[in-house]
């Protein structure tokens, strides 16, 4: 039983994985490139140390990203805003932070908290309103996303928060007790390529305690009651309008850390360029993660690990579009889900089979 | 014909050109390490009610699994109408006219009841459904048989017994001449029992053939022609006519035993008050304005506007069992998930020992003592896809020993799922096994000693012998019975008269929310009991 729960447990993704191949070759052959050639170039400029750090990087606010989705999924919640969200907490966590001047640890403390906070308030709204006026949190979590791009527009253009610095509009520049430090000295890292995140120790940290609270709280339980049947749930004692709240609070707070990795690392600063989208790689990735604090990781880092290695695509002699990685990301979406579902089916129809086996040889055993 | 059903079984049976609808012949069917079904024979005349009967486990459903084509023998033969036959899938089945009605519904309850009964088999060409055709088709069939259902309701508005009508409709469009029901009477009531044979009766009257699943011997002697016991697998008597033999007979043949009784011995109740309900009143919302099933009730009650709890006021004592009987649909869903928290009664109160929990939420309803077995186990019972030792936990997630604080005790859950899995007989390869790996009976006996199990100071249960088997059944009976002793206090819901009457110590009837009348099941009879629950006797003191 063990060996076949194993089984099950990795042939989904590895089955989406050659999908994904398979697909992305497809689209390579149409626009007559070799997919092998385009694969061995892929492989071998992942296989550098710049590669490494870059993906791993990248991978940070996916990662957290993955996270604050799969909270609202975990319940069957659809936080859609997360992408609103982390981009709101980002421009006020950067401008509050430009704005005090603290020791070190607690100025990277108090940015944390401020996007953590804004996070929450504004995925708290859509909970608030599902809870009491009944609305979808999917409609008001995509009309909260629209109107948190308007505020940064504004907040953009005012002058106590930003200013214009070379072509962009950016908030003011962050002290120096406000950057994360490195690991460049780990890897070796010449300054001119690229920095290795410091904050991938938060991240991890907020991972450890996401895995915490869904296996070994009350909370995840009730959590994972109110996904799985919400009519148990109900009856076993969960409040479900609290529950929408405390889920659209903690996934909110979990958006709030998605910009972190960039603003206390890279830019210091929120800038009109600001990465966007990684809300929407946090709905792929805790699909592909299944929901698990591992998983997400895992699926965090291949999609950056995608997003890196087709940069190389467009270099000659292949020059093939680098846009084949978004197929290729697209693929793994949506095999991995098509496969996820085959899979669950299976699982529960051999378990059904088993406990009727079991069942029926004990029945037969007392009577014989 | 209709009313002269053993002449019309006669002449079949005496015209030896008819061949058998179906015959089983000496049926194998291996799992790896068990055989279910070892020798099974049984021959299902034209035109009949033929009754399957056999404890959980038997191997009924396997029986009923080879038959509609999902799975197929290892030895032995399948004859239909004569000739043999070799089914590769359900598929098969229903084109030689063999249809299948579950025991779970399998309706869409956003749809009409034409709708449901097309629906996969829809008339037309394939771009475009005739849906006049489909209405006509189905109001022939419905007329026909008896069954009275109206196709332009939705599904959600109907009751449990014209839903299951629907789910013959659907099985007699497809064709079918051969209807195997599985356990139709476990979601029924006496009286939508009643118009279910009606309809069955109907139905054989115009040629159909009915296998008929069941474990409710006295149903199997209304209304069977023929009675086929299969026990581990093997056939031990077929044939049978119910003029022959008697429940107890039957029992014996089933389980080797004679049937265990309800019945509670001696009076344990106190005088101190566990769970009091004060004029506890609950507004008829959209989903508890649901049509009472039956008719005969529905047609006198106002469904709309009508209140779902009206001035509910009752005690029930500590080692007091109360029994609430009542036509389904009457307000007894409505009032334990009042008592339990899920709904908000608009006035009233709730005491437990005492002190007043109206203005509380179920969670601390549960932490201070209150135990409930829900309706519908695989709606409010369980979590389906997570194994036993998490489900074990579910209602008791905030109490000791499960959580400390904010943690959750994964040790202490699977302890007392070994528990309740030793001490309530649940049929389970482990406790690691997800919920909806068990049958429906373990499911229930999981439930069950789930509730028990916690140490309740109050049950509040609904129909928790549902659909289990004899042998289990008694256990549970045991396990109530005993806690009373030790001074539970229940209130019991239950379509089951002889649980009602057996272990209850009084009886409270419910009609349209209201309760019309208090009982000593001492003296009550059953029939006495259904003309309360109909309404057509009123008692004086309620009136």
């Amino acid at each position: 039983m063990n060996r076949q729960k194993t089984f099950y447990s990795f042939a989904a993704p590895i089955a989406a994985l050659l999908m994904a191949l398979f697909v992305t070759s497809l689209a390579l052959l149409a626009g007559g490139h070799n997919p092998l050639v385009a694969f061995q170039k892929m492989v071998h400029y992942a296989g550098s140390v710049d590669s490494l750090v870059v993906v791993l990087n990248k991978s940070i606010p996916l990662f957290i990203a993955g996270l604050a989705v799969a909270v609202g999924f975990k319940m069957n919640l659809f936080n859609i805003g997360v992408e609103g969200q982390y981009r709101l907490a980002a421009i006020v966590a950067a401008a509050a932070g430009a704005a005090v001047h603290l020791p070190a640890p607690l100025h990277v403390a108090f940015i944390l908290l401020v996007a953590m906070c804004v996070g929450a308030f504004w995925a708290g709204i859509a909970g608030v309103l599902k809870v009491t006026r009944n609305v979808n949190e999917v409609v008001a979590t995509i009309m909260l996303n629209g109107v948190a791009l308007g505020i940064i527009g504004v907040l953009l253009g005012w002058k106590p928060v930003a200013t214009l610095q070379g072509a962009f509009r950016s908030t003011r520049p962050l002290d120096k007790s406000a950057w994360m430090p490195t690991f460049n000295k780990l890897f070796g890292l010449n300054k001119s390529i690229t920095d290795s995140y410091g904050f991938i120790v938060i991240a991890a940290i907020v991972g450890v305690i996401v895995h915490i609270l869904f296996t070994r709280t009350r909370f995840g339980f009730d959590l994972k009651a109110s996904g799985m049947n919400p009519g148990a749930a109900r009856a076993s004692g969960v409040n479900p309008k609290a529950m929408v709240i405390r889920t659209m609070l903690i996934s909110g707070a979990l958006a709030g850390l998605i910009g972190m990795s960039i603003v206390l690392n890279q830019e210091h600063r929120f800038t009109q360029e600001f990465p966007q989208q990684l809300g929407f790689g946090g709905i792929a990735v805790a699909l592909v993660g299944r929901q698990k604090v591992g998983g997400i990781a895992l699926a965090a880092m291949l999609f950056a690990l995608i997003a890196r290695v087709s940069q190389v695509l467009p270099e000659p002699p292949l020059r093939a579009p680098k846009e084949v990685g978004t197929i290729m990301q697209g693929t793994m979406i949506l095999s991995a889900v098509i496969a996820y579902e085959v899979v669950r089916r299976r699982a529960e129809a051999a378990a059904v089979k088993h406990a009727a086996e079991v069942t029926a040889a004990a029945h037969v055993g007392v009577l014989s | 014909m209709t009313n002269d059903r053993h002449g019309g079984v006669g002449s079949s049976a005496d015209a030896p050109s008819v061949s058998p609808a179906i015959q089983l012949v000496d049926i194998v069917k291996r799992f790896p390490g068990v055989v279910a079904n070892d020798g099974v024979n049984m021959t299902v005349r034209h035109g009949t009610i033929h009754a399957l009967i056999g404890e959980n486990g038997a191997g009924k459903s396997t029986v009923m699994k080879i038959l509609y084509g999902a799975q197929r023998p290892d030895e032995g033969h399948i004859i239909v109408n004569g000739t043999e036959t070799h089914f590769k899938s359900p598929k098969d089945a229903i084109a030689l006219g063999i249809g299948m009605v579950f025991q779970h519904f399998m309706l869409a309850d956003n749809l009409t009841v034409w709708e449901n009964v097309v629906l996969g088999a829809e008339p037309g060409k394939s771009w475009r459904m005739d849906e006049n055709a489909a209405r006509t088709r189905i109001e022939e069939l419905s007329k026909a048989n008896g069954l009275g259902v109206d196709p332009e309701a939705f599904v959600s508005e109907l009751g449990v017994g014209e839903r299951q009508r629907v789910e013959i409709l659907k099985v007699l469009y497809r064709g079918a001449q051969i209807i195997i029901l599985d356990e139709p009477t476990a979601v029924l009531v006496p009286q939508e029992v009643d118009e279910l044979f009606q309809s069955l009766r109907e139905l054989t009257a115009q040629g159909v053939t009915i296998v008929f699943i069941s474990h409710k011997l006295d149903e199997v002697l209304a209304i069977a022609d023929d009675i086929t016991v299969i026990r581990a697998g093997k056939t031990v008597a077929s044939g049978v006519r119910p003029a022959e033999v008697t429940a107890r007979d039957l029992a014996e043949l089933m389980v080797g035993s004679e049937l265990p009784s309800p019945e509670t011995r001696t009076s344990t109740v106190t005088d101190v008050v566990a769970l009091e309900l004060d004029g506890v009143t609950l507004a008829g919302g959209n989903d508890a304005a649901k049509k009472p099933a039956h008719t005969a009730v529905g047609a006198g009650a106002v469904s709309t506007g009508r209140l779902a709890l009206d001035h509910i006021t009752l005690k029930v004592h500590k080692g007091q069992i109360v029994g609430i009987a009542g036509v389904e649909g009457n307000g007894q869903t409505e009032l334990l998930e009042t008592i339990i928290g899920m709904r908000t009664p608009t006035s009233g109160r709730i005491l437990l020992a005492g002190d007043d929990l109206s203005d509380d939420n179920t969670r601390v309803r549960r932490e201070r003592g209150m135990a409930y077995i829900p309706e519908d186990r695989q709606r409010d019972g369980l979590m389906l896809s997570s194994p036993l030792w998490e489900n074990v936990m579910l209602g008791y997630q905030s109490l000791a020993p499960f959580s400390k604080g904010p943690w959750m005790d994964k040790a202490a859950g699977r302890a007392r799922a070994d528990a309740v899995v030793k001490n309530f007989d649940v049929r389970t390869p482990g406790i690691d096994t997800m919920a909806l790996a068990l049958s429906g009976g373990n499911q229930q006996k999981f439930i069950v000693g789930r509730e028990m199990l916690s140490n309740p100071s109050v049950l509040v249960a609904a129909h928790p012998t549902r659909g289990i088997d004899v042998g289990a059944q008694a256990a549970v009976w045991d396990a109530i019975r005993d806690a009373r002793e030790t001074g539970l206090a229940v209130l019991l819901v239950s379509a089951d008269l002889d649980e009602l009457i057996g272990l209850s110590d009084i009886l409270l009837v419910m009609l349209r929310g209201r309760i019309v009348a208090r009982l000593n099941p001492a003296t009550v009879t059953k029939s006495e009991l259904g003309q309360y629950m109909t309404g057509a006797k009123v008692a004086e003191e309620a009136a």
